[in-house]
């Protein structure tokens, strides 16, 4: 198959895959959508992914090698301590991201 | 800033994921780059895919000359975990035509986050909302593809740690979740989940179990019990 073509039929094939997964749940519980046990996940399923995907971020993150996870502790405190304090999610996440580049790059925990 | 305006708003709400999803992009388009390929093909692809971690493995996938069915069922299941997210708003997107096409086709883990996680001001439409929130954070993605590809080596800045944004934006919605549900069980339900996963399966795998695992307690749970949360 020509590179292009083949590039081509990739992404589309990638793009379909990608949206089934997607609207798979939309297509198939239209009609029970009401369904109280769905209605109790739509409420309690975004805490849970929203948890999860915090500690797939940090999964990375060893504690037994230096810095033993002390820049990711550290920007973390300072996240969830600023967004306690000022409830502002642009200054938590601007000043943490701040905190964690500065001791990263700098080399602070080694 | 308005807050009165959907696009403000939604702007407000998605800049943490311009400062994730820019670097996370130019990495990818970098990567792309490297295959040989047109630059336009790394937008055409930020637009028509839209999803981080399937265009990273589409890199590898291209390299490789992947038959178009490996292709297919890798993608799916690498963004199978999506499938939990629909579940979760069945009753949320109450449009119909090109509006709930594009706020499912939009449907990434950022997307998914920002749409439960934060709410629109006072007199604006939730949909109009849903909408810019979407837009925008496409918006990000596909200039982020587009930079990496088109620039390819030339931008070469210290972004070490700039990654970190998602992390904290993650943090910030875990804490605005508990402030509108005021229950503990998700939070605890996903911890166990998580851990387990991470000590039982390989990392890349951790996302989907741990959320499907995650699902199916909590199913099982309001199954056996009429529990609701009080929610704002």
């Amino acid at each position: 198959m020509d590179a292009t073509l083949y590039l081509i039929a990739v992404i589309l094939v990638m793009a379909g895959a990608t949206l089934l997964t997607r609207a798979l749940p939309f297509l198939l519980f239209a009609r029970g959508a009401k369904h109280p046990t769905l209605l109790y996940l739509g409420r309690v399923l975004p805490p849970a992914v929203m948890t999860l995907l915090l500690l797939y971020c940090l999964k990375d993150v060893s504690l037994a090698a230096a810095p033993h996870g002390l820049p990711e502790a550290l920007a973390l405190a300072a996240v969830v301590g600023l967004h306690l304090w000022r409830r502002n999610a642009l200054l938590s996440i601007g000043a943490g991201t701040g905190l964690y580049m500065f001791l990263v790059q700098n080399g602070v925990f080694g | 800033m308005s807050h009165s305006s959907p696009a403000a708003a939604a702007l407000r709400a998605s800049l943490p994921v311009l400062f994730g999803y820019v670097p996370l992009g130019i990495a990818f388009g970098l990567l792309f780059d490297g295959l040989g390929h047109p630059w336009y093909f790394a937008t055409l692809m930020g637009l028509l895919v839209f999803a981080g971690a399937a265009q990273f493995l589409a890199v590898g996938l291209l390299a490789a000359h992947a038959g178009l069915l490996e292709v297919a069922v890798t993608t799916f299941l690498l963004n199978s975990r999506h499938l939990f997210f629909g579940l979760s708003l069945l009753t949320r997107f109450r449009v119909g035509g090109w509006r709930k096409f594009y706020l499912v086709f939009g449907l990434t883990d950022e997307t998914y986050s920002l749409l439960t996680g934060t709410r629109p001001p006072e007199g604006v439409p939730q949909v109009s909302y849903d909408l810019w929130v979407t837009g925008l954070n496409q918006l990000w993605w596909v200039s982020g593809c587009t930079l990496g590809a088109l620039l390819g080596r030339a931008v070469a800045f210290d972004t070490a740690g700039l990654e970190f944004t998602l992390t904290a934006l993650f943090a910030v919605l875990v804490l605005e979740q508990y402030r509108a549900t005021r229950a503990l069980l998700p939070f605890l339900v996903a911890l166990g989940s998580g851990f387990l996963a991470l000590v039982l399966f390989r990392q890349e795998h951790m996302l989907l179990l741990s959320i499907a695992l995650s699902t199916a307690i909590l199913v099982a749970h309001g199954k056996t019990r009429q529990w609701t949360p009080r929610s704002t």
